[in-house]
């Protein structure tokens, strides 16, 4: 690793202070960042140590709402028995990160703002792998793993595996700044950048991420993980579902796919098609066909839309309760 | 050593936890659960001028303890806590593999809980408590876990031993008769590439947990 400065500020306001210089950048658990300095794909100046900030880790439970620290620990969320209770999906999404180690170390903040595993991003060739003459290393080369919904010139996937399950439940982003604390849907948090400077993620220098909040009250949902390993790789595909109702009918249906596109990728077309009908093995294999149904798959990653399908059918049964 | 406890959270040896960076920056940590989690106020009484100190890229004088004994050294912040265990302190139990956060070779505990050291920067260590597979017994006087990787052959180059057997350490402290699925989560952060999975179930099945666990 190159040499960095290292900052551990006490609270919030101080952490902002020091991210709004440049070259500063957010250390939570170390899992995917130090990987990058290794490797050369991302420099910093200083890094800014979270770890000890007042106020950005724990879980409360408060009525229906979930709120859920960003310096939380994916263990300390995996072990806290009333989050879990309350949104069984959370140990779906979790338990696929199959290391103790990782889920130790690991925060949610972190999982959530985790650079993409693109191996042309990884290999230092930028988010867009463009080569000199504009053209896409990732249309051109090996895009087995790339996104189904290419977004411009944006092929690589998001990677969390609790991204497309808060973007379901509809959760917000706390986020702090130097203006102060702003909230937005957990879906904003995420962008597809069409240029070499920006980044995949809509955090202004200075902002760091400082939880999730999200109503866990009269809803069921499920995450559904498709995966060639079952420890130390991330999923081929996912998709987490948000069923609001009870009994067959579902009156509204989020479904949002993860390892699709550069963002967590909502099927709105395929919720809507499920909101008011009754979860049968038809409608829920038509709502599979519709959150693909503009899928464009590159030359190695047509594999990748069936996954989608099956990933979605077995949400939804999850979610329903039913086999499908 | 045999017997020790991995799982003793808050062993600390006596240095005050706002001073372990001599280097001025003093990282307050925050006691358990915030109050007033998500409102941006917790942290206000613990305002500290200190801590808004940078420090590095040079060496940074840190404390931390590693298998029970108190260690001070001078460390640059881009510093992984493996190779600050095995260059620094010459506790080479932790190996470098993959040193991608992967493979499970450098796994530690770090106040109790597994980690791997490669994805760890040593400073962010500072003031807490290390053990390695040296910290949890001898050649002469083996933690059950170690004995029963000797016993049920669970080795082969050996290379991916010290890792699996402070994970199983873990695993057995987190669940001392751990079930099929169990065991398998619990070691599902640790790679064999000899492939003697077997032998290390057999070590976790065989139920020594309570000797990881007894003290
Ligand atoms: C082998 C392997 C398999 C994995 N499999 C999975 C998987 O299946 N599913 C999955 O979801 N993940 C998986 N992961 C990724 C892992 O979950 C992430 O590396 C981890 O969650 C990142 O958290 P961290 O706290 O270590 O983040 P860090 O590495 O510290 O940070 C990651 C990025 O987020 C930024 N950041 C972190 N917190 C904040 C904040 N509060 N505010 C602003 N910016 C912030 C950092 O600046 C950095 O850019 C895997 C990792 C490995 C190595």
């Amino acid at each position: 690793m190159r040499p960095f400065g290292y900052a551990a500020p006490a609270t919030v306001e101080q952490a902002v202070g020091l991210l709004a210089a440049e070259g500063s950048e957010a250390l939570a658990g170390g899992t995917d960042l130090l990987s990058l300095l290794k490797d050369d794909v991302e420099r910093v100046d200083r890094l800014v140590a979270l770890r000890g900030v007042a106020g950005l880790s724990g879980i409360e439970l408060d009525g229906g709402m979930l709120r859920i620290g960003a310096m939380t620990t994916l263990q300390e969320l995996r072990d806290h028995d009333g989050a879990i209770a309350a949104l069984p999906a959370l140990a779906m999404a979790i338990d696929g990160v199959a290391s103790p180690q990782l889920r130790e170390m690991g925060t949610v903040g972190g999982d959530l703002l985790q650079r993409p595993r693109c191996w042309y991003y990884r290999r230092g060739f930028g988010l867009l792998a463009l080569a000199a003459d504009g053209r896409s290393m990732v249309a051109e080369g090996d895009n087995r793993y790339h996104a189904i919904f290419p977004t411009g010139q944006a092929r690589f996937v998001n990677p969390s595996s609790l991204a497309p399950l808060l973007v379901a439940l509809g959760a917000e982003a706390v986020v702090h700044g130097p203006a102060g604390e702003r909230r937005l849907p957990v879906e904003a948090l995420y962008q597809a950048p069409q240029t070499a400077e920006e980044r995949e993620n809509t955090l202004a220098p200075g902002e760091l991420l400082a939880g999730v909040e999200a109503n866990v009250d009269g809803s069921r949902s499920a995450v559904y993980e498709v995966r060639q390993r079952r420890s130390l790789d991330w999923p081929l595909m996912a998709a987490a579902v948000t069923l609001t109702g009870s009994g067959p009918r579902a009156e509204k249906a989020r479904i949002v796919l993860g390892h699709a596109a550069p963002t967590p990728h909502v099927a709105a077309a395929a919720g809507d098609l499920l909101s008011g009908q009754e979860l049968t093995p038809e409608t829920v294999a038509a709502a599979a066909d519709a959150a693909v149904e503009d899928a464009r798959p590159m030359s190695g990653n047509r594999y990748k839309v069936q996954l989608a399908r099956t990933a979605v059918r077995r949400a939804l049964g999850q979610a329903a309760g039913m086999e499908i | 050593m045999k017997g020790r406890r991995v799982t003793d959270d808050a062993k600390r040896s006596g240095f005050s936890r706002r001073s372990f960076l001599r280097g001025g920056a003093a990282g307050a940590l925050s006691g358990g659960l915030a109050t007033g989690l998500l409102t941006g106020e917790a942290g206000a009484a613990a305002a500290d001028a200190d801590a808004t100190e940078t420090v590095g890229p040079g060496p940074v004088e840190i404390e931390l303890e590693v298998n029970g004994v108190a260690s001070r050294l001078a460390v640059e912040p881009r510093v992984t806590l493996l190779d600050g265990l095995r260059d620094r302190l010459d506790v080479t139990g932790p190996k470098r593999v993959c040193d991608r956060g992967t493979c499970g070779a450098c796994t530690v505990l770090e106040d109790g809980r597994p980690i791997y050291a490669c994805s760890r920067l040593m400073i962010e260590s500072a003031g807490r408590s290390i053990t390695t597979v040296e910290g949890l017994g001898s050649p002469d006087a083996m933690h059950d876990v170690q004995q029963a990787f000797v016993d049920h052959d669970a080795q082969q180059c050996g290379y991916c031993t010290p890792g699996f057997v402070v994970a199983t350490a873990a695993l057995l402290a987190r669940h001392p008769a751990p079930s099929e699925p169990e065991i398998e989560a619990g070691l599902g952060g640790n790679f064999c590439r000899c492939g003697t999975y077997k032998g290390i179930r057999a070590v976790v099945a065989g139920g020594k947990g309570g000797g990881v666990t007894g003290g």
